[in-house]
């Protein structure tokens, strides 16, 4: 094993991996990242907490990360982003949280800053996403910073990075996802599915390459709580994938049924893609509605979880 | 002002090795500062078979190089490889203007203080120091992308379309979509390395 994750080893015995996102609050309370804890806690082998997503302030995945891990819940995998660090301090926050004892990190260019609550900010993108798989690699595997200098204990991150199969040109995104596994990435969680057509094609061009038999891929999914909030994604946030047939299912329920409704249709597509060679487990990505995580992994037979000592 | 300077050879040389070269020389505008002796004798001393080789000035200027291009079609036709000896925008206009050629660069593009010349608009360099459009179908990410990403295209990438402004092009899809029609996406494979950014001018 390159690391102590527990991630790392449920995907090394060849065990379709359960991880779940906890969106930290906009506040310094510890309470919701505590309370979320509880709900996933025996249901995920590993959850990630996400790094400023869609460019708003939030509490840093990695304070958040210690403060579900207080509640005993494992494996914290540390978000983090381009957009709001350069070389510098991307090395120094990879060393503290190796130092604090978090095995995995999921390296991400960031959604730009335009899109969050300070619009006005300058961006870094000092390093893009897969040259950030790369340095996590060195640092990891050759105990080098991006200078060259070496260092005396390496971080021992299992590391991640994330692929989106609907964005375009579809032709490029698998070539793109070769880059990241030559850069160093030991899994890959997808953007979210809706159109599980396209992802079986890109599952394909996967294969085609031989990916899927150096780098992990969790497929990512998510319930839909309202009509509403699949229109939002369908038309309204970039590189997302909603088909009509969807939404049409959706309407297709009394409206008091539709949160239910979503949460079936989430296990049927996990039930889909786990039929597809190379997908080696799922990311749960239940945004702000972590109650329904437990419901969704035990309808989908995916209990108990395996346990592992590392 | 900006000021160019030839490349280091062993970042050029295992792009244009043995190949058929057209190359374009753009002897400058009064706002640039442009190597003349240093570019020449880094030219004579290529190995490469030399097909055809033009200097002018204004390499900017799209229909001035239209001319030219056309005036030089049968040499242009037998070249593997177009190489540019210019500021950022002159290799842009180059490979815009042959995008059925592969179009290389052998300088970079250095900020100086001063009145930036008439450079033409619709083309973006912005003199980053370490011309990266060797590997990106001569079109420019630094200047074009919103993230400044050497390894993109993003996930937000949509229609041809960028995220954070749809009334502007995802440059990153126009350069998997030129380099696609050359058969060249193998040139993306390579992981593009952090960048020097030292040398940017001050933003």
């Amino acid at each position: 094993m390159k690391t102590k994750s527990n991630l790392e080893r449920v995907l090394a015995a060849g065990q379709f991996a359960v991880t779940s996102e906890l969106g930290p609050p906009q506040s310094a309370d510890p309470e919701v990242i505590r309370r979320k804890a509880k709900i996933l806690k025996g249901h995920v082998d590993a959850f990630n907490v996400t790094d400023g997503q869609t460019a708003v302030v939030r509490m840093a995945s990695w304070a958040a990360c210690l403060i579900a891990r207080e509640e005993g819940l494992e494996d914290p995998i540390v978000q983090m982003t381009c957009r709001d660090r350069n070389r510098i301090a991307l090395q120094m926050d990879i060393l503290g949280i190796a130092a604090l004892g978090i095995n995995n990190m999921l390296c991400l260019t960031g959604d730009h800053q335009k899109f969050g609550n300070h619009p006005t900010a300058k961006g870094v993108y000092d390093l893009d996403s897969i040259q950030l798989v790369k340095m996590v690699k060195d640092m990891r595997d050759e105990k080098k910073f991006q200078c060259g200098e070496e260092m005396a204990v390496e971080p021992r991150l299992f590391i991640g990075a994330a692929e989106n199969p609907f964005a375009d040109p579809f032709e490029f995104r698998v070539p793109r996802l070769a880059k990241k596994v030559a850069a160093g990435a030991d899994f890959i969680q997808t953007q979210i599915i809706y159109n599980v057509d396209k992802f079986t094609e890109w599952m394909k061009m996967v294969r085609d390459k031989g990916l899927h038999e150096k780098v992990k891929i969790l497929a990512g999914v998510a319930p839909i709580k309202s009509v509403g909030a699949a229109k939002y994604m369908k038309t309204r946030v970039p590189g997302m994938d909603v088909p009509d047939s969807i939404i049409t299912r959706l309407q297709g329920v009394p409206k008091e049924q539709v949160s239910k409704e979503g949460i079936k249709l989430c296990i049927d597509i996990i039930n889909q893609v786990r039929e597809i060679e190379g997908v080696a487990g799922i990311h749960l990505m239940a945004i702000e509605w972590e109650e329904a995580v437990p419901e969704i992994v035990e309808a989908a037979g995916l209990l108990p979880r395996p346990k592992f000592v590392p | 002002m900006l000021a160019v300077q030839i490349k280091p050879e062993e970042e050029i040389l295992p792009l244009i090795s043995e190949k058929g070269l057209f190359i374009f020389e753009c002897l400058g505008c009064r706002e640039v500062y442009y190597p003349t002796e240093i570019a020449a004798k880094f030219i004579n001393n290529l190995k490469a078979e030399i097909v055809g080789r033009v200097s002018l000035d204004y390499l900017c200027n799209r229909e001035f190089v239209s001319e030219y291009i056309k005036a030089y079609a049968n040499k242009i036709k037998k070249a593997q490889v177009i190489l540019v000896s210019s500021c950022g925008v002159g290799v842009q206009v180059v490979s815009s203007l042959l995008e059925n050629k592969i179009v290389y660069t052998c300088c970079d593009t250095l900020y100086l203080n001063g009145f930036q010349g008439l450079i033409a608009q619709e083309f973006n360099c912005d003199q980053c120091g370490e011309c990266y459009m060797n590997y990106s179908g001569g079109l420019c990410p630094i200047a074009l992308c919103a993230k400044q990403l050497l390894n993109g295209p993003c996930g937000g990438s949509q229609g041809g379309k960028c995220e954070v402004d749809p009334d502007v092009s995802c440059v990153w899809q126009q350069i998997v979509d030129r380099l696609g029609k050359l058969g060249r996406l193998d040139i993306l494979e390579r992981l593009g390395p952090p960048k020097n950014w030292t040398v940017s001018p001050p933003s």
